[in-house]
């Protein structure tokens, strides 16, 4: 008995969805057999208020494009505005840039658990998640008054310095994450519903996850070594010793295998920056009113999604002449028809949730 | 241009890039230690597919559209479009630019790499330039019937008529 393709909505409003996106769906007898996504709900173009704010003023609003990973979306930018002017920060502010940029990671990572495992319907690890990620709020809100869009870096460096009290802080929350990541894999990584939701299903290969410009913790599942902090250091990333984490299959399972052992490095740079943290200054002399000779850069890191990149066109005035941001969300949601073809129309929301994608980056 | 005791690999590209396409490299530049390759619309596909198999560019990170309205150095070419190519593994980028005038078609590298898909989508929304070739050219963030092309410069930031 043969059916007929079918049509399905899902979203914009749909909790699964991570924000406000809208996908139609075709199936054929439950299996998928093409996923379009319906993206710009939340657009608000960013590009062009950068083009039209100081290059100070930018700052803030890199944090709004991924907001559970602002840390990053500030290192991108900052690193891209330096390599423009030809400036580099002292070392202090850069190994404080990265204790903050794998906080940020870590705490990403705990809340991608927390709503992907909810999508598959294993809801106590929302909470479990949550509860750890709120103890590295704690450490930003210490850091600099603010959780979310925290702001976190200047142009020329970083606005405070790491005192003896934050970096208790840092330690002792370390210090616990080990156990809440054994909690986390107790609830889910021999859990056989867990397994059947997740094993062969979305596979991609390394090479078509190439291809599709696929990037992060998503292609590193895939087998593919590429991760920006190896591939060409930044900010001092040359510094630490920490292994890339890689999968074998390319399938859901692996994305979140790889994303746990990530949080592991991400707490082993950390340790190593705050031992050897160096002594100096926290940042360079910038001048108050910036304004940038004509010339372009691209500069790419390692956000928690993928690889973010900055282009910014300068033309001698305090504002950018272009700025284009290459972000990762976007262009791993354009692999998503790819991993759903063939498979069944209720792991959607798993393959979906696996990409860990934030629409404000996506929609920009 | 190139000091090659810091660029060794950038420097071996640029000498295969002009002994290849010769005159039909418009212009080279090496600032901030990115290079830049300009060539003719014409010669974009030749050069990037070339780019791709010969020379193990094998990922496309972005393509970025500039408007050069108030750019009195760009000659009446209104668009430049830049693809930013990515060798994985020992990783090297380069830059290949084009510059067109208004109303002018870009190939579409859909055919060398996947990912270019949304990145043309996105340069059409945004500055309203047709990417002949692509096999689904629709807008992307706007609303199909939307009326202009935000990015383009001028186009106002506020107080525009609906």
């Amino acid at each position: 008995m043969s059916f007929k393709e079918v049509e399905f909505n899902m979203g914009p409003q749909h909790p699964s969805t991570h924000g406000v996106l809208h996908l139609r769906i075709a199936v054929d007898n439950e299996v998928v057999s093409r996923v379009e996504p319906f993206i710009g709900y939340l657009h608000r173009g960013m590009e062009k208020l950068y083009e039209n704010r100081t290059y100070a003023q930018t700052t803030p609003l890199t944090d709004r494009l991924d907001y559970l990973a602002s840390v990053t979306n500030n290192l991108a930018w900052v690193l891209a505005v330096e390599k423009l002017m030809g400036i580099e920060i002292p070392k202090r502010g850069q190994y404080i840039r990265v204790i903050l940029s794998e906080l940020q990671r870590i705490a990403s990572h705990l809340a991608w658990i927390g709503f992907f495992a909810n999508d598959i319907g294993a809801m106590s690890v929302l909470l479990y998640g949550f509860a750890k990620r709120e103890d590295i709020l704690e450490i930003f809100e210490e850091y600099c008054g603010a959780r979310l869009t925290i702001h976190a870096l200047r142009i020329g460096g970083v606005p405070h310095d790491l005192d003896e009290k934050i970096i208790g802080m840092i330690r002792s929350t370390l210090d616990t994450i080990p156990k809440r990541i054994g909690e986390i894999e107790s609830l889910l990584t021999d859990n056989r519903i867990w397994r059947h939701r997740t094993e062969g299903v979305g596979v991609i290969s390394g090479a078509d996850a190439i291809d599709y410009g696929l990037t992060g913790p998503a292609l590193r599942a895939s087998g593919v070594p590429w991760d920006m902090r190896k591939d060409i250091p930044y900010s001092s990333y040359d510094d630490f010793e920490f292994d890339i984490p890689l999968g074998k299959n390319g399938d859901v399972f692996d994305r979140y295998v790889v994303r746990l052992a990530e949080i592991a490095q991400s707490m082993a740079i950390i340790r190593q920056a705050l031992d050897r943290l160096p002594d100096g200054e926290i940042r360079t002399k910038v001048p108050r009113v910036l304004k940038i000779e004509p010339g372009e850069v691209f500069h790419t890191i390692e956000s928690p999604r993928g690889e973010l990149g900055f282009y910014v066109k300068s033309n001698g005035t305090d504002r950018p002449e272009r700025v284009k941001v290459k972000v990762p969300s976007f262009i791993n949601m354009h692999c998503l028809e790819k991993m759903c073809k063939g498979n069944l129309f209720a792991d959607v929301v798993g393959i979906l949730g696996s990409l860990d994608i934030v629409l404000g980056e996506i929609d920009k | 241009m190139i000091d090659r005791s810091r660029h060794p690999e950038l420097a071996d590209l640029l000498e295969r890039i002009t002994s290849r396409f010769g005159s039909a490299v418009r212009g080279v530049t090496f600032e901030k230690d990115e290079l830049t390759v300009m060539v003719a619309t014409d010669d974009l596909l030749a050069m990037i597919s070339w780019l791709k198999s010969e020379n193990g560019f094998n990922a496309l990170n972005d393509i970025i559209a500039l408007d050069n309205l108030n750019d009195p150095a760009a000659g009446g070419l209104r668009f430049s479009v830049l693809y930013q190519l990515y060798r994985f593994p020992r990783p090297l980028r380069v830059r290949v630019r084009i510059d067109l005038p208004e109303g002018a078609a870009v190939p579409s590298i859909y055919s060398l790499y996947r990912s270019a898909d949304w990145a043309e989508r996105e340069m059409y929304d945004m500055f309203g330039i047709t990417v002949q070739g692509h096999p689904d050219l629709r807008r992307i963030y706007l609303p199909d019937d939307f009326d202009g092309y935000p990015l383009r410069k001028d186009f106002p930031l506020a107080g525009r008529e609906q």
